[in-house]
């Protein structure tokens, strides 16, 4: 166990390298440098000597290092990332990773909420739909979940704002931000229930998905169990109900259950930039969004590396776990 | 059914057998079938062109060709003026998905515009029968471009073994970690706007599973004895596999192809949402829902209309794929 973990540990690292060489390449071959931009930003769409302009990209370029060959500024990025320092924003000089240390509560606030949701609703459902297949409820539950799990989110968050954050019809829940103005100084209770009460519509926009795919995912892996003869052993010799579904069927087919556990902990980094753009929610989803949009290399690529480690960590905390979970896995 | 009739069947003849059979499968296949008609006849379908004129004698189809005589005519105000015995006759919506009118903006569905107007005045209806075409055409193009990458690369990897397999596998397990919408996002904000560009890198991130898949089924048959058989009459490598290794692995690759259309319908609505679609002032249905956002207090129609029709798209092809997955699973053979 303990060799096949360092194993996995030390292959992670030509992944991550790799990771790391294509999001970089990627970025500086695409046009558009954020020196140029920068003139763009400092002239604000005046027209600039073409002399100043000059002397602004000279002097952005080797304040950045830009002016050096690529595999060079690589390498030096490189250098830093290893102590988790990737370097200062191009936008407003900040340390990196202080704007994302900011922005993360926020992101992991409303992921916890989310995944919390969505595994306390799916199993009930998924475990429900399994044990009664063909029930009305059973075809409601299936129907319902795949329509829920094809509808695309951005649209569910403009539907749920038209219907019930103001306008033509029902003016129940904020649609922006995560408090109201002022929400600091109010005690605390208060300023929980404020908060809830903001987060309410994107956090039904961050789980529905999840719900439909994990309902989906507990009824069919609950299916394949139960037909399996030691179910009907376990039947044969009188055990309840209950204890043949739950302690028979159920610890059997949580098993892939598990596994997307790898993809929940990068989303809980990353958040979601379709949901946080249309609340308005100042999380990581928001941050990679603005950073895109200004062109915000060393945030783009502290955002992509982050990511993708956690989702190696993720992916190997799943295997480990799918091994001290069903005695039959043997990791090499 | 008896054996009989079950020996003639091909195994493509008993997969559309079982196809045939799931009443959810075969709507989602009318309905994809419905949209690339919608897509393919666009311009018959929504058009401020008549489709058949008769004018001066003689007859025209403007909607089809472009005539010297009639360049530059205004159709809808020839329509007046035609004399008795000469007619123009429209397709079913006489709006073309640029055309707009000022004097018409954000009208909410009526007889005259049947899903609305948008803020430029253009009718609804025409710019999504004409967003079909961006969404279908980037669904085809960006999973055709995924899977013949995810097609050689899964049976170079499952075939050759060794050090082959294991730098693909890396280069599967690096793009399989990075986040792939933000990267998307990314690529398309640095690259100047186009359809192809958003083909591409669609294409480009999205062939992993297939790869995967493919090289799964070549391990599984290159331990076969027909292979061995080929080898010993001395087949190429490129020959082993294109003509006796791939066509056998081709069923599960299928399935995935179909869902990777509605993922890429999906990712493509997506970007245009986010405003990273095609350049305006081609139409999308992505598009015409960011729009809607400026006016979601009243313009119920604009944010409806084109979700709905992601929505439907992106289902029916789920549909087509699941029951292709279950069709195909042996034990469903009957």
């Amino acid at each position: 166990m303990r060799a096949y973990i360092i194993k996995r540990l030390i292959q992670i690292v030509p992944t991550l390298l790799g990771i790391t060489l294509i999001t970089f390449v990627i970025i500086q071959l695409a046009p558009g440098n954020p020196a140029v931009f920068k003139v763009k930003m400092a002239t604000q769409g005046q027209v600039a000597s073409d002399a100043v302009s000059k002397q602004i990209i000279e002097q952005t370029k080797k304040l950045y290092g830009l002016d050096k060959p690529l595999p060079v500024q690589y390498l030096l990025w490189l250098k830093r990332v290893v102590t988790f320092d990737f370097g200062n924003s191009y936008k407003d000089h900040r340390p990196v990773m202080d704007k994302i240390l900011e922005r993360l509560p926020i992101t992991i606030q409303l992921n916890v909420i989310s995944i919390f949701l969505v595994y306390l609703i799916s199993i009930p459902c998924g475990i429900y739909s399994a044990t009664h297949v063909g029930t009305w409820l059973d075809k409601f539950l299936t129907l319902f979940f795949f329509i829920l799990y094809s509808m695309p989110n951005f649209w569910v968050a403009v539907v749920l704002i038209m219907l019930f954050g103001g306008g033509d019809f029902w003016d129940i829940f904020p649609v922006y931000g995560i408090s109201s103005i002022g929400a600091h100084s109010l005690p605390f209770i208060p300023w929980l229930l404020d908060r809830l009460w903001h987060l309410v519509l994107p956090v039904i926009c961050l789980t529905y998905g999840g719900l439909a795919y994990l309902s989906r995912l507990t009824r069919a892996e609950m299916l394949e169990v139960i037909r399996e003869d030691y179910i009907r052993t376990a039947r044969a010799k009188g055990l309840s109900e209950r204890v043949v579904i739950y302690k028979h069927a159920f610890r059997n087919s949580i098993l892939p259950i598990i596994t997307l556990l790898a993809f929940l902990l990068p989303g809980m980094f990353g958040g979601s930039v379709i949901i946080e753009s249309i609340f308005s929610i100042p999380g990581m989803g928001q941050l990679g969004f603005e950073a895109v949009l200004a062109r915000d290399y060393p945030v783009i690529m502290a955002i992509t590396t982050i990511s993708a480690l956690l989702t190696l960590i993720g992916l190997l905390i799943s295997d480990i776990l799918y091994a001290v979970l069903d005695p039959r896995i043997k990791l090499e | 059914m008896g054996i009989e009739d079950r020996k003639n069947l091909t195994y493509w003849g008993m997969v559309w057998r079982q196809l045939k059979r799931n009443r959810l499968a075969m709507v989602g296949l009318f309905v994809t079938v419905l949209l690339l008609l919608v897509a393919i006849f666009a311009p018959l379908l929504a058009n401020n062109r008549p489709l058949v004129l008769y004018y001066e004698n003689h007859l025209y189809f403007p909607a089809l060709f472009d005539y010297k005589k009639l360049h530059n005519v205004d159709f809808k105000e020839l329509k007046e003026e035609l004399k008795p015995g000469e007619y123009a006759i429209f397709p079913p919506v006489p709006y073309s998905a640029t055309e707009y009118d000022l004097t018409a903006t954000l009208e909410a569905p009526s007889k005259k515009h049947w899903l609305g107007t948008d803020d430029r005045g253009r009718d609804v209806l025409a710019r999504m029968i004409y967003g079909a075409r961006i969404s279908l055409s980037v669904g085809f193009v960006a999973v055709s471009i995924a899977a013949v990458i995810g097609v050689a690369l899964g049976a170079i990897s499952g075939y050759f073994g060794g050090i082959v397999d294991h730098v693909i596998n890396r280069l599967i397990e690096i793009i399989l970690t990075i986040p792939t919408f933000f990267l998307i996002i990314a690529i398309i904000a640095f690259l100047p706007p186009s359809i192809y560009n958003i083909m591409a890198v669609i294409g480009l991130t999205g062939w992993t599973g297939i790869a995967r898949l493919v090289r799964a089924e070549i391990l599984k048959l290159k331990k076969m004895e027909f292979v061995l058989a080929a080898k010993a009459l001395g087949a190429s490598h490129a020959r082993i596999i294109s003509r006796h290794l791939l066509p056998n692995a081709m069923a599960p690759v299928l399935v995935s192809v179909v869902f990777g259309i509605a993922g890429a319908i999906l990712t493509e609505s997506s970007l245009s949402f986010l405003g990273f679609g095609v350049p305006p002032p081609t139409p999308s249905w992505g598009d015409i829902l960011s729009q809607s956002r400026d006016y979601i207090e009243f313009a119920w129609w604009l944010t409806i209309f084109p979700g709905l029709a992601i929505f439907i798209s992106i289902t029916a092809y789920n549909l087509v794929g699941e029951g292709l997955r279950d069709a195909m699973d042996p034990k469903l053979f009957r």
